[in-house]
Order: C-alpha cells, then structure tokens, then sequence
C-alpha cells in the first residue's frame, strides 16, 4: 500500500518531533541540567515514526532504554516527557521513573526499560490480552540487535508464535550493543534470520527510509489485525550519538568515518528531500514544521523548569495499589 | 589503630585496584578468564577491564553477548571443567536475569552431587544508588545472595579490601559474588603493588569506641565512618565494623564489640526489611542478649524501588546525617 500525503506528513511530523525532543535533551544534558543516563534516539526516528504511524492510541508498544522517541511517535506529549527527564512532579512518572522508565498507558506506551530484552515478554502479554478480548488491537515490541541475544526474546518470540499473537516485533539493528559491534556477540549477519527459527515472517527494511518502514509495518500490522500472528521487521539504523550522552566524533569502538557515512543518510533529511521532489512539502513547509517543534520543545523546556519536585511524602506512595476489587472490570 | 590502608604510600583508586588484582591472578593462572558484556575491547563500562583485552587477548577477555543467564551458565560449566572464571555482570540488577544459573546451578552442583563438582567462579557487578539511575541500575541486592547456601558474597569499601577480596574471591574454591559499588569506583586508597588476600569472612575494625558499635559494609561504611565523626565531639563513641564478607558473615567480631559497647546499630544501603540488618541483629541477640542496654537499630533504604528523582534519591539512601540521628538516639536509650 502506498502511503497518502497525508500519511507522509504524519511520518515527517513525528520524525521531526522525535529530533527536536532528543537534541534538545541531548543539549540539556550536557548542561549538567539532566540527572541519570541518557540514551539518545536521534537517527533511528524513521523506525519508530514509520511503525508508530501505523498505530491508534489503543495499540501497545513496548519500548527498550532508547525509549524517548518510541513515546513522541506514538503521540507522548513533550512537556510531560521533559520534565519526567527533570525529576519533576510534573513528569509521566512524577519523577520516580526518569528516562529509562517513561510511559504513557494511555497512549499504549508500556514504558521504556532499564532491562535490555525486559520489554519484549510484555509486548506479548499485551498481544495475549489483545487476542483473550477478541480486539483487532496489536502490540510492538521494539528492541535492539544486542537485545535480540537474550533469553527473554527468544522464549517472547517463540511464545507468541505458538500462540499466534497479534504482536509486531521491531529489532532497531543498530549495528551496537553499547560499545561494542554487532560481529563480536553474534555470527549472523541479519537478526531476522532468527524470525524463521519461531515460525515468523520476517522482513529487512532500510531504516532510514521511513517509508520502507511505514509499508513494511503496514503490512504486518494488518496481518496481526486479521488474527494471522506476529511478524518480525529487521530496521538497518544507526545511532548518530554515543550509547549515552551526546559524543558523536572521536569514539574508540566506532570510527568517525562510517558515522559520517551513515550521517549521509540522516532520515529526516533524506525523506525531505523526497517530499520537496514529490511535491508534498517545500523547504519552507519542512521548515514550518521544524520551527513547531523547536517551539513546543522550549514550552516543554520551560514548563518542565518551573514544574515542583516531587515532595519526599510521595516516596512511599505507589509501591502498591490499594485494592478495590469490585467484581470484573469490561 | 591503624589500618593497611592508612600505611601504605601508593594510593590507587578502588576500580585500578579491582583491575590490578585481577591482572596479577591472571598472570598468575592461566586458568583465570574473564567474560562479559563489554568487558574485552570497550574495557568495561566502568572501566573495571580496562588494558586486559589488549594484554590477554580475546579468549582470556570475553566480549559476551547481552546474555546474563549464559555468561554465568559459561562460568559455571568452565569452572566444573578446571578453569577459574571471572564473569561480570555489569549492574547487580542484571543478576536476576541469570538467577536460575547463580542460585539453582553454580550454587548447588557442589552439594547435590555429593561433593564431586568444584567451582572456582566469581561472579563481579556493581550495586548501589544515588546516580540517578532509576530503581532497575541502582538496586543492592545482596542480601538475595546470602540467603543462598553454596555461595560467598563480598562488599569491599575501600581500594585495599577491593584488591584484596578479588584475590581471595578468585582463589577461592567456591562460586563467590563479589560486588563493588558504582559511587566507590573512583575513590582512592592506599594499595601494595604486590598481590595480597584478605581471608573471605574477616571483618574489620575500622574506627574503634566504646559507646556503639556500628555495624555496616561497602559505601555506608563511609557514611557511617563520618557520622561517627561527627558524634565523637558531642562524646559518643562509635566503634565501625566493617563487614567486608557478608557471607560468611565474620559474626565473631561483631559480638565481641557488641558486648563490650552494649548498643549496635547496623546499617546498610540495601531496603531495611529482609535485609542483612535483620540477620545481624538476630545474632547478636543469640549471643550477646544480656549485655545489650537497647533494643538493636537497623538503618536501611526505606521500602520502595529506587526512586529516580534526586529529590527523592536523596532521601531513599541512607546518609551519615540520618545514620547519626539514629545512633544519638541509640546513645541515649
Ligand atoms: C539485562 C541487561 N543487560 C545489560 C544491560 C546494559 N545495557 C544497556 S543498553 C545495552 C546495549 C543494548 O544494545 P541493543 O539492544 O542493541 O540496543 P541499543 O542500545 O543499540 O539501542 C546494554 C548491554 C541492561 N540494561 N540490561
Ligand atoms: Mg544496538
């Protein structure tokens, strides 16, 4: 399927949302003006804006440490966002998740994880209740190469597969799993090589090309929707930053060459190029949509600023639920 | 009383003295290998293994895959077959992802095979909060592990015990957990160049008084080493044990000082409820009831993740102001 226009905007705006969000995190860091870690997602947004697309607000995704952009594609509001990375009250979590941890239930975003491959079992459990509930809703787990070596992908992919689960798995092969490559930690080339060891279809896409994604994840989409089971979408991405932080040149276990190659190929720029030959945005329409954003994230910036931290009252708060069974819930 | 520590002129930082300690056993023991994620060419992503990939090459320092439950399961199996492995498992949280391997399997082969497996394993990782790493990178979990027969559990405070207890650790016969924490790695001491052990369950004296005994390990001995400052002017004073091996647990020292102070607080960074605190306290009322003159204080995290937020953080770990507040009271009990 071809996307519409319309589509295409869609795809460019939450590309572009996603850059704006992670420079400005990025910049904020180096400020000193961010606790904890931060992984940072900017060139990989084609990856999450192209499958994202594909969702409603009832759809699930699950997310992985890189989760910021993962939120901003499925629609996570900014300000919310930055303060989360703050610590402040005002955050998604009320500060007590941070980056590794923001969510937003009500988008179906089942949070970003500290724990690499933590996310992919409960993307399934989502597509488990999806499927109990007889909903055409689907879940999507996003993980990366390095995460696609841990138990927890093999027994989730496995079990979905046998269960037939309206689930999308997104492996955001990045060529990295912290610092180092891919060859030393597998002898496979291509993780989607694994998809056909559990009875999945599986697809390479250039994820730099959002619109390869976007059809790519259409498709698999629509197979969960029709009750035909999970499909697996290898995205061949890069990290423009370091594993955490904001280092781009100058990396030991990466060379400043095959960044700047892979720069080349910034998504953003390269589907607006593609739009402006298309006739579907200019310069100045692409641009418009960047100053949005700029002018959203220093909004968020300033709101999160202002916002209260948390009070110390509510540390104890939220460690359970307090319990108020009244017989099931529809 | 003065401590090796003190007296040593070469002052090196507590991760250079993990990484020294195990190079020399390296050198030493060709059966000595490392494997984990990151820990070849990257050296670690503390630095822990830095220069030991270049210098040992690729299959003495592993680069593993992000695989806990086989990195340990990979210990374990070359420790049954004669070799002296060393796997690290970044975060101590990571360890609940290979628990099955480190509880049910390295723990047990020995017992429930009558004897006849040997596993001369340590385990490495990193525990602890206050970097604003989120209650998944920041937990102390020790407490875990000592509950299970079969293994050893280290928590060194200092660059000399660091070297020290990695020796011994890697000596050891026995699968051994040896945890350092993240907010100790750059914080110097004095450390001999030649190799050294400290004997696994040997506590130490590192401030000596009469008035309280503080019983802790790893980072809150500092903690409680500067509270204990702090009292001494307004003339309470706190005898600091440090732990150094939680399992075995060196219950000894701890009852000799508890005995002759009459008031113990124990202190940790892990969550107060089920933590090492209770164990401690149960035996020193076994063995030393009668010469206690109040009830035992345990200081520990409150009962909840960790929280992100340094505002919050920051009231979750336990700090040598609040440890003080409780040992004043203790005092006065
Ligand atoms: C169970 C577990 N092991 C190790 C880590 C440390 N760690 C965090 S991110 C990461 C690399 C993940 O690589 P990949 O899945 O490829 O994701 P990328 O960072 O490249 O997006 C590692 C090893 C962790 N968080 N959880
Ligand atoms: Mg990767």
């Amino acid at each position: 399927m071809d996307p519409s226009s319309e589509t295409l905007l869609d795809l460019h705006r939450r590309m572009v949302r996603i850059r704006h969000f992670e420079e400005a995190a990025g910049r904020l860091a180096e400020q000193n003006r961010l606790p904890g870690f931060l992984h940072l997602y900017v060139g990989e947004e084609a990856v999450a804006a192209g499958v994202c697309a594909n969702l409603d607000d009832d759809d699930q995704i699950s997310s992985t440490h890189r989760g910021h952009g993962h939120l901003v594609a499925k629609g996570g509001d900014y300000g919310g966002m930055m303060a989360e990375l703050m610590g402040k009250a005002t955050g998604y979590c009320g500060g007590k998740g941070g980056s590794m941890h923001i969510c937003d239930l009500d988008l179906g975003m089942l949070g970003a994880n500290g724990i690499v491959g933590g996310g992919v079992p409960i993307a399934v459990g989502a597509g488990f209740a999806n499927k109990y509930r007889g909903s055409d809703r689907v879940s999507v787990v996003f993980f990366g190469d390095g995460a696609s070596n841990i138990g927890a992908f093999h027994e989730a992919a496995n079990m979905a597969a046998a269960l037939s689960l309206p689930v999308l798995f997104v492996c955001e092969n990045n060529e990295y799993g912290e610092f180092t490559p891919r060859d030393r930690t597998m002898a496979i080339t291509d993780v989607v090589d694994r998809a056909a060891g559990y009875g999945m279809p599986g697809a390479i896409v250039d994820g730099m090309d959002v619109v390869a994604v976007w059809e790519a994840a259409n498709e698999a989409v629509s197979r969960a929707r029709r009750g035909e089971g999970p499909s697996f979408i290898e995205a061949k991405t890069y990290r423009f930053y370091n594993h955490h932080g904001v280092q781009t040149l100058g990396m030991k276990y990466r060379s400043d060459d095959e960044l700047e190659q892979w720069k080349q190929r910034d998504p953003i720029e390269l589907f607006e190029d593609r739009l402006a030959s298309a006739g579907v945005l200019d310069a100045d329409g692409a641009q418009a949509v960047h100053a949005a954003a700029q002018a959203d994230i220093e909004a968020a910036i300033a709101f999160a600023e202002q916002s209260p931290l948390p009070d110390p009252d509510s540390l104890l708060v939220d460690v359970y639920t307090p319990t108020a069974y009244s017989g099931a819930t529809p | 009383m003065t401590l090796p520590t003190d007296t040593e002129e070469r002052r090196i930082a507590y991760g250079a003295a993990f990484t020294e300690g195990l190079a020399q056993m390296m050198d030493a023991d060709p059966n000595v290998f490392v494997a984990g994620e990151d820990v070849g060419r990257a050296g670690g992503v503390f630095g822990s293994f830095r220069g030991l990939n270049e210098r040992f090459g690729d299959m003495r320092v592993v680069d593993t895959p992000i695989s806990e439950q086989a990195i340990v399961g990979l210990g374990t199996g070359a420790a049954v077959s004669g070799l002296r492995p060393v796997v690290d498992l970044m975060f101590m949280d990571f360890i609940l992802v290979a628990m099955d391997q480190i509880v049910n399997q390295a723990a047990k082969l020995k017992y429930m095979f009558g004897g006849k497996a040997t596993l001369p394993m340590t385990i490495t990782t990193s525990a602890g909060a206050g970097l604003s790493a989120a209650a998944q990178h920041s937990q102390s979990l020790e407490a875990m592990l000592c509950h299970i027969p079969g293994l050893k559990v280290v928590m060194p405070s200092n660059p000399y015990d660091a070297k020290g207890l990695l020796i011994s650790c890697i000596r050891d016969d026995n699968p051994t957990v040896f945890v350092k924490h993240k907010r100790l790695l750059g914080r110097k001491g004095g450390v001999p160049e030649d190799p050294y052990e400290i004997p696994l369950g040997t506590a130490q004296v590192v401030r000596p008084g009469d008035d309280v005994t503080v019983v802790t390990y790893g980072r809150m001995v500092h903690e409680a080493t500067s509270a204990a400052n702090a009292l001494a002017s307004e003339g309470i004073e706190c005898e600091v044990i440090d732990l150094r091996t939680l399992q075995p647990l060196d219950m000894d020292t701890v009852v000799q000082s508890a005995q002759r102070t009459s008031r113990v607080a124990v202190v940790h960074e892990a969550v107060r409820f089920g933590g090492l605190g209770g164990e401690i306290a149960s035996g020193i009322a076994e063995e030393a009831f009668d010469y206690l003159d109040a009830p035992i204080e345990r200081v520990g995290a409150p009962f909840s993740p960790v929280p992100f937020s340094p505002a919050l953080e920051k009231e979750w770990v336990p700090n040598a102001e609040m440890i003080g507040e409780r040992i004043r009271a203790l005092a006065a009990a």
